[in-house]
């Protein structure tokens, strides 16, 4: 792993600044929810205030134990996990861990996830009153406790009601971070846009599970889990593709960013910015490596704006 | 906390599936303590794609070099033993929690269930240099699993055997053998069945222990919530605490066994 350039973070005739539905990022490089824990766990490793913005892990209303163990199966290129949004609830996240991210200059999204339409509502409401708090990324991949466990993000309808309650809620942008787990993912960003949401986050995980045919038993205590890391990547790539081509909102592209290329991949596919998460596990300094090498790519290639790549593959 | 290439000085299979691999990691050496772990890169590509957290077993800080123990469990660790010397494998750490010191009169003990030696013989090292004595219970299925027997002996320490088969020692499971005389401030790791059972003896005897956990883990930093155990919550039944950085060593009491 090679120590960040400073030579190209310096470079001043390259324009990386974005703009995520009203968030002014300096650069388009953001960590995936969930990835990134809420920021000082990887203070040690990276300065913060060289990411574009940071994506905290999921908030609740109230504090969530998580699911039990094992929580996480390591599968061919990728990662399923089954954390179950343990967090300790909105208000100790206000209280407690929000302050420890006021020191930096980087804008703070946070995730939200809800188990009823309402929650969704308190939660943006709560955020929109706190100090520090950029913009809220709805977590759509939850289930709706009071309409059958169906996930929010698996109809389109549904969607869009909690996009709706959300900016009812707050004044601050609202980015929806979509599910691929659906049949039209455009659909759901139809809806979504049409609700009024200022941006798109995709994609969430992948729902999958792996067994151990030793036990004979599923790996993951809660059975099924989310999939993440390079093996989602093409999926990724291609939600973005379509989306964009159809719904004129600002994207932060994620699914198995490991690599500057990879990033680039997203961008040139639509993404206005991308999410490292995974990768996060593996190199705790791949956000800045991912950095660095869209900067060093501009630079050879001639690029002076980031904006000049964004959905540049379309054309 | 350090991520660095670190150079393989030696491999050695200490016995079928079993390796313990030196690395030369000056800076990780210098600041290493019993009861850490690193999070190792076993390969180069993206499958396997994370890391492997392994106690480290042994230090020599003059050389800069750390050792680790591990038994093959799956592609991970086969791929780090398949790596030879000069070779290099990419480390993030040292991680974690380390023991806590005996401080006093308080006579160390250490119980180890087969590979749980791992992180116990670095503290048993550090016990030497401090020329502190412990009594080191050792349990394996079979006495050629009891590792390091001739090492720990000439640190200064008296290894008390178990096997589960007989071949050396007491006959049954390590914690029974210190059952029978428990006492001291005890130092514990190895599979969970075995910690369950030690936490136990450590309660119904008021000793006070330190017990080092292992879990799937994912980061290793903290962030991603993957590798919890649950602990004693104040007040409130049990929590979910992380391994990687709120252990992986925990007061014997605070681990809740289910």
């Amino acid at each position: 792993m090679t120590a960040p350039s400073k030579v190209t973070a310096e470079n001043k005739s390259i324009n990386l600044v974005v703009n995520i539905g009203g968030i002014q990022m300096k650069n388009p490089v953001t960590t995936a929810s969930g990835t990134f824990g809420y920021g000082s766990e990887y203070a040690p490793y990276i300065d913060l205030n060289r990411l574009g913005a940071i994506v905290v892990k999921g908030i609740t209303l109230q504090p969530r134990a998580g699911n039990p163990t094992p929580r996480l199966a390591e599968t061919p290129a990728g990662v399923l996990n089954s954390i179950g949004l343990q967090n300790p609830g909105v208000e100790v996240f206000i209280e407690e861990l929000l302050p420890r991210l006021a020191g930096y200059d980087l804008p703070v999204i946070v995730n939200i996830a809800g188990e009823t339409v309402q929650d969704y509502g308190r939660l943006a409401a709560r955020l929109d009153r706190a100090p520090g708090v950029a913009g809220v990324e709805v977590n759509i991949s939850c289930p709706n406790v009071k309409q059958g466990w169906m996930l929010f993000g698996s109809d389109p309808d549904m969607a869009g009601e909690v996009t709706g309650i959300v900016k009812a809620n707050t004044g601050k942008p609202v980015i929806v971070k979509l599910s691929p787990n659906v049949t039209s993912i455009v659909a759901v960003a139809e809806k979504v846009a049409a609700a009024g949401a200022d941006a798109l986050s995709m994609i969430n995980t992948l729902l999958g599970m792996s067994i151990d045919v030793k036990k004979r038993r599923p790996v993951l205590g809660n059975v099924v889990g989310g999939l993440s890391g390079p093996a989602v990547k093409p999926v990724a790539v291609r939600t973005v593709w379509q989306v964009y081509r159809e719904v004129k909102l600002p994207i932060i592209g994620m699914g198995g960013i490991m690599t500057a290329e990879d990033a680039l991949e997203f961008i040139l596919a639509g993404a206005a910015a991308v999410a490292v998460g995974t990768a996060n596990f593996v190199n705790p300094r791949a956000t800045m490596d991912v950095l660095d090498g869209i900067e060093k790519y501009m630079t050879e290639h001639g690029i002076q704006n980031i904006s000049e790549l964004v959905g540049a593959a379309q054309n | 906390m350090l991520i660095t290439d670190a150079e393989i000085i030696q491999q050695d299979e200490i016995l079928p599936g079993y390796y313990r691999v030196t690395l030369s990691a000056f800076l990780a050496a210098i600041a290493a303590k019993p009861g850490q772990f690193l999070h190792v890169r076993c390969g180069s590509t993206l499958d396997p794609l994370l890391r492997r957290p392994l106690s480290i077993h042994a230090v020599n800080r003059e050389r800069g070099e750390i050792s680790l123990f591990y038994r093959i469990v799956g592609r991970g660790t086969a791929l780090l033993a398949g790596k030879r010397k000069g070779e290099k494998v990419n480390l993030l750490g040292p991680l974690g929690s380390g023991f806590t010191m005996p401080v006093g009169v308080s006579a160390a003990v250490v119980v180890a269930g087969g590979i749980g030696i791992a992180p116990l013989y670095f503290l048993l090292q550090e016990l030497s240099a401090l020329k502190t004595c412990a009594d080191v219970f050792l349990g394996a299925s079979t006495s050629k699993q009891l590792f390091f027997t001739q090492e720990i002996e000439a640190l200064g320490h008296r290894i008390f055997s178990a096997t589960d088969d007989g071949s050396v020692g007491y006959h049954g499971t390590v914690v029974d053998l210190f059952e029978q005389n428990p006492a001291g401030r005890v130092y514990g790791c190895g599979p969970a069945g075995m910690l369950k059972r030690l936490s136990q003896v450590i309660k119904q005897n008021e000793l006070c222990g330190e017990l080092s956990l292992e879990e799937r883990m994912g980061c290793g930093v903290g962030a991603c919530l993957s590798c919890v155990c649950k602990t004693v919550n104040e007040g409130n039944g049990a929590r979910y605490s992380r391994v990687c950085v709120d252990g992986p060593v925990f007061p014997a009491g605070e681990v809740v066994w289910e």
